[in-house]
């Protein structure tokens, strides 16, 4: 029996296409034989398997057709939960809105230019800060008057007309300025750092160096404690960092700088009495102590030459020495030791400072 | 008569009768009662009008498939039934194309349905791959095929059909056909 009629006796089989003793005959083989059985029960799966394939195409057919009678976009309209009012008009009509919007604003900034609102703006801030002007000079007045009612000050605490620096030359109260600064002068104070003013008086002055001694007077002065510093006879050298303490204004302001120069410069000649320095100083640096980085006394301000840009000069410290000897004995009451002792030479900057503030005054001059 | 000409929703135990008996009305009134739902919980999360006919129809052959075979079993209304099985079949397609986000918007109450759906894929593979291989098979062999095992036309009509002389002929050509599709089915993967 080839495979081909094998099959069809199969399919006859499956189909009960046999007659009873056909059928018997063939259970009996199908029984002994595990091949023929085995091949019925494959031949029944795979037609199965076709003929589930069949049906299923067939039913597609059937719901397809169905499905082409429901109209779908109508549904969807429908069941489509639908987003609120507000959503829906954005979304159909945004383009629109957006240029409503657009014109709606300019609109509306067009008139407010045209109509000068924006303008008046600008005009109520100038009258606004002319009020707060107003109101500003009326509050100046105010302060005046109040002033004006307080009793007048005494001279001590009068700022005085022309003010210089000094600094001690001994502890018990001989100070060292500039002679122009006390020049003309009808009464002198000196003013601690700490703002004790105290009177004084002039007991010596050399206008050819420029050079004045100070002797306070006033009863209220306590002596002074060792001076922190030595005078430098010697010449000191240019490219010396230096620097000086004096009363520009009412505290007292360092000035840090260079030794420029070793001689001054008095308009037309050079003046082998002073040293040029660039430090920034003002009138009320004259007399003021030129220090080296040591806290020698290499020099005293003389602010008067300062018409040359950037630079300033002062006073060579032997002249100063010079100029102290020849304080005529009979006006010196008490004698003036100066110290030989730099207790400055290895402190730094900040320590020399706070060591020497209480050795530097500021002079304040009266004169009608 | 009467039941066959009714329109609207056709009550369960109808459907199941309806569809034993291959009637057409009735999966046609099935086919109606409960599209807008499925439609509804389609394009309300992430799909369209196709996407929804896809799924419904998925879910009308896993029943049918079910109540054919004879392990159907109802234990809830029809209507949760199905839309159990769409819901499921949809939230299947949507993480296979990365747009599922968690979360979606329910319209009914529903059952969990894993296990129907994986079996219904395997007869989804087979059901593609039957089709494959009908394709690859080519002419004459198809129609011998499908006319004698789809469609049940006897080895004489077929004959007379394709013009063979003798029945034998025509047997030993659908034998052979025969084994090539079963050749072309298990070939592929």
């Amino acid at each position: 029996m080839s495979d081909n009629q094998l099959l069809e006796v199969i399919e006859k089989y499956l189909n009960g296409e046999m007659t009873r003793d056909e059928r018997a005959r063939f259970e009996i083989l199908r029984n002994e034989n595990a091949e023929i059985n085995n091949k019925v029960t494959e031949h029944k799966h795979f037609t199965g398997l076709i003929k589930q394939y069949g049906e299923r195409l067939e039913l597609e057919k059937r719901l397809n057709a169905i499905h082409n009678e429901i109209d779908v976009h109508a549904l969807e309209d429908e069941l489509m939960i639908q987003p609120s009012f507000i959503v829906r008009l954005w979304r159909n009509h945004h383009s629109k809105i957006s240029v409503a919007a657009s014109i709606a604003i300019f609109a509306v900034l067009c008139t407010m230019f045209f109509t000068g609102y924006l303008n008046n703006r600008d005009g109520n801030i100038v009258q606004l800060r002319a009020k707060i002007d107003i109101i500003g000079k009326k509050t100046d007045q105010l302060g005046k008057t109040v002033k004006s009612l307080n009793p007048q000050h005494s001279g001590a605490l009068n700022p005085g007309n022309f003010r210089g620096t000094g600094f001690a030359i001994s502890s018990n109260g001989y100070i060292v300025t500039d002679n122009h600064v006390i020049k003309d002068a009808d009464s002198v104070y000196v003013q601690s750092s700490d703002g004790k003013s105290y009177k004084a008086k002039v007991i010596y002055s050399e206008p050819a160096t420029d050079i004045a001694v100070l002797e306070i007077t006033d009863a209220s002065f306590k002596v002074l404690g060792a001076l922190p510093y030595s005078f430098k006879k010697a010449e000191t050298d240019i490219g010396e960092s230096v620097f000086t303490l004096g009363y520009p204004r009412d505290a007292m302001v360092l000035g840090p700088g260079f030794l420029t120069a070793s001689t001054g410069f008095n308009g037309t000649n050079t003046d082998s009495t002073a040293y040029q320095v660039s430090i920034p100083v003002n009138f009320g640096n004259s007399g003021g102590p030129l220090l080296d980085s040591r806290g020698d006394i290499i020099g005293i301000i003389n602010a008067k030459q300062t018409h040359v840009e950037g630079a300033a000069f002062a006073i060579k410290s032997n002249f100063l020495l010079k100029a102290i000897q020849n304080i005529p004995a009979d006006s010196l009451k008490k004698p003036i030791n100066t110290n030989t002792k730099n207790v400055l030479a290895t402190l730094s900057r900040v320590q020399q400072i706070k060591k020497l503030q209480n050795f530097v005054f500021m002079v304040k001059v009266y004169n009608q | 008569m009467s039941k066959e000409s009714n329109t609207g929703i056709p009550t369960d135990s109808e459907v199941i009768l309806g569809i034993l008996n291959n009637s057409e009305s009735v999966l046609k009134r099935l086919y109606l009662a409960y599209f807008p739902m499925v439609l509804q919980l389609i394009i309300n999360n992430n799909g369209d009008g196709d996407d929804a006919k896809d799924v419904y129809q998925e879910a009308i052959i896993i029943l049918y498939n079910k109540v054919k075979t004879g392990d159907f079993e109802l234990s809830s209304k029809l209507k949760t039934y199905i839309y159990s099985i769409c819901r499921r079949l949809w939230l299947k397609r949507l993480s296979q194309m990365n747009r599922y986000g968690g979360d979606i918007k329910d319209f009914q109450e529903y059952l969990t349905v894993d296990d129907e759906t994986e079996k219904n894929n395997e007869r989804d593979i087979q059901f593609n791959k039957m089709g494959d291989a009908l394709k690859l098979l080519g002419e004459p062999c198809k129609t011998i095929i499908e006319d004698f095992y789809i469609n049940n036309r006897s080895m004489k009509e077929i004959c007379e059909d394709f013009g063979y002389t003798n029945a034998d002929n025509a047997k030993t050509q659908k034998y052979k056909c025969l084994q090539r599709l079963k050749k072309l089915f298990f070939q592929q993967k």
